[in-house]
């Protein structure tokens, strides 16, 4: 097995020390840190979130696994970002105006914090305006924003219409999530990413920023 | 009014209340938008009347109080946290001063909202802690049973089920956690398992056990039997009106009151001592199961 297989397959069972080991051994094998990234962790990560979906793996397995993830990308970060790319950065998250369903969001809340993401909740209900203001003023690069109801779901419309008109589109991305949103929405409203869980929302943030 | 459980233990089955936050939100939308429900107490005690009135009305054995969030590690969510003791206070009194003694108060006790170690950053001391500042409070009102519910961390449910205990042994404990199924079986969100929840909850005190909120109340049947199974307990069930859907008009729960109390008549052959409702569920519908159990 090499050694990104095991990096993954360690960062699956949450052995936090042991992926900061692997991770170390690769980078002094040469190995780029972008590859460890790509192929190791996030291999690790998406296999985590395949089996989270269908009830093998349970939430604190899946904290574990994300606390594992950031074991190794405290090790990556400083040469990614030296590498032209960025490392972790922050999210501003929030369940957007007029819904009040925060279990979702918090979850993904966790599981970003968990791998390392600096998080800025604005909590429930929250107004268009102030995921983009607050992602502006904190320098955020992405805005995470959770519906579970179909009239308040267009909210989320709203953001990336504010976006656009600020001309932040691109620079700014959104992710989105909840039970009634699916890919379908997310491409009618131009959402850069949709995410259909905790651990999901992890590995569509790292792509959406690597 | 007669023990809680001895009427148990007489083979009487206990009905109890329904869903509180949809009645709370119909009556002060503006006031909890933003906030925590347990913002209400606070100003509006009217409401928490009104809706224990309605409940008690209904038929119910038992009403809950509006405490759900109210430990102050949850409410350290909202800044209320220094408002623990008046939170938790005023909403006893109101549901006691509404029952005057026909039906039970029973404290609601949730999940703190925070995650022990090591998946998550709370130490065991500091949410037995904020339980017990919380419980404190309910116990010293004049709670009947305090309902430590709708858990997912069987460790963090019984840190609740033992702060309460070690307050007030005498105080009837209800614990209950809320479970999907899954192709596997039943599990939490934590993947804790029905038999490992009815073990650790009996061992940590706990007098009734059982389950609330879920996907509807058919799973709740098989829920139940697998609770009996590994339990000698008195069990619990407050089933949700089934899974919300999401229409035009807005979120619907599909199980009306005439299904519902359809279902419970196998809740109670399965030997389930109290059935009550959790979202969804309405003043009708404990009206129809209430009238349906009783008249088994």
């Amino acid at each position: 097995m090499s050694i990104l297989e095991r990096i993954a397959q360690e960062l699956e069972i949450g052995e936090d020390e042991e992926v900061a080991k692997l991770t170390q051994n690769a980078l002094n094998n040469g190995i780029p840190a972008r590859e460890i990234l790509d192929n190791g962790l996030l291999k690790g990560m998406d296999v985590v979130g395949i089996k989270f979906k269908s009830h093998e793996m349970f939430l604190p397995e899946v904290l574990m696994a994300a606390r594992a993830m950031q074991a190794g990308m405290d090790l990556l970060k400083p040469l990614l970002a030296s590498d032209g790319g960025t490392g972790r950065g922050k999210v501003v998250l929030g369940t957007v105006e007029g819904d009040l369903h925060d279990i979702g969001k918090n979850l993904v809340g966790i599981m970003l914090k968990g791998a390392g993401y600096e998080v800025i909740d604005l909590g429930s209900d929250v107004p268009p305006e102030k995921f983009v203001e607050t992602a502006k003023r904190e320098n955020s690069s992405i805005i995470g924003m959770s519906a579970l109801l179909t009239t308040t779901m267009p909210a989320m419309k709203r953001v990336i219409a504010i976006l656009k008109e600020q001309e932040l589109s691109g620079k700014i991305r959104t992710v989105i999530g909840g039970a009634p949103v699916s890919q379908a929405y997310a491409d009618e409203i131009g959402a850069d990413a949709y995410s259909y869980d905790g651990a999901n929302a992890v590995v569509c943030v790292y792509k959406l920023l690597g | 009014m007669e023990a809680l459980l001895e009427r148990i233990k007489k083979g009487e089955i206990l009905i109890g209340d329904g869903a509180m936050g949809s009645l709370l939100m119909a009556r002060a939308k503006d006031l909890i938008k933003g906030k925590s429900p347990e913002f209400i107490n606070l100003s509006r005690t009217d409401i928490l009347e009104e809706v224990a009135g309605l409940y008690l009305e209904a038929g119910a054995d038992i009403v809950q109080t509006n405490t759900f969030g109210g430990s102050p590690l949850k409410l350290s969510d909202y800044s209320l946290d220094d408002k623990t003791e008046e939170i938790n206070r005023a909403a006893v009194r109101a549901v006691k001063k509404v029952v005057e003694g026909r039906a039970y108060v029973s404290a609601s006790c949730g999940p703190s909202g925070k995650m022990l170690k090591p998946y998550g950053n709370t130490e065991p001391e500091e949410m037995s802690g904020s339980f017990s500042r919380q419980l404190n409070v309910l116990i010293d009102a004049g709670a009947d049973i305090i309902c430590v519910e709708t858990m997912t961390d069987v460790k963090e449910a019984v840190l609740a089920v033992r702060a309460a205990k070690e307050i007030s042994p005498s105080t009837p404990v209800m614990a209950t956690m809320t479970f999907d199924k899954t192709p596997r079986g039943f599990f939490t969100m934590m993947g804790v398992t029905i038999e490992k929840a009815a073990k650790e909850l009996e061992a940590a005190g706990a007098d009734i056990v059982g389950s609330n909120c879920g996907n509807g109340i058919e799973n709740m049947i098989l829920i139940a039997k697998e609770f009996k199974r590994f339990t000698a307990l008195p069990v619990i069930i407050q089933s949700n009106a089934g899974l919300p859907e999401v229409r035009d008009e807005g979120v619907i729960y599909p199980e009306t009151p005439e299904f519902m109390a359809e279902k419970s008549k196998e809740l109670a052959a399965a030997g389930v001592s109290i059935i009550g409702g959790c979202c969804g569920t309405t003043p009708e519908h404990i009206r129809v199961i209430g009238e349906t159990i009783r008249s088994l």
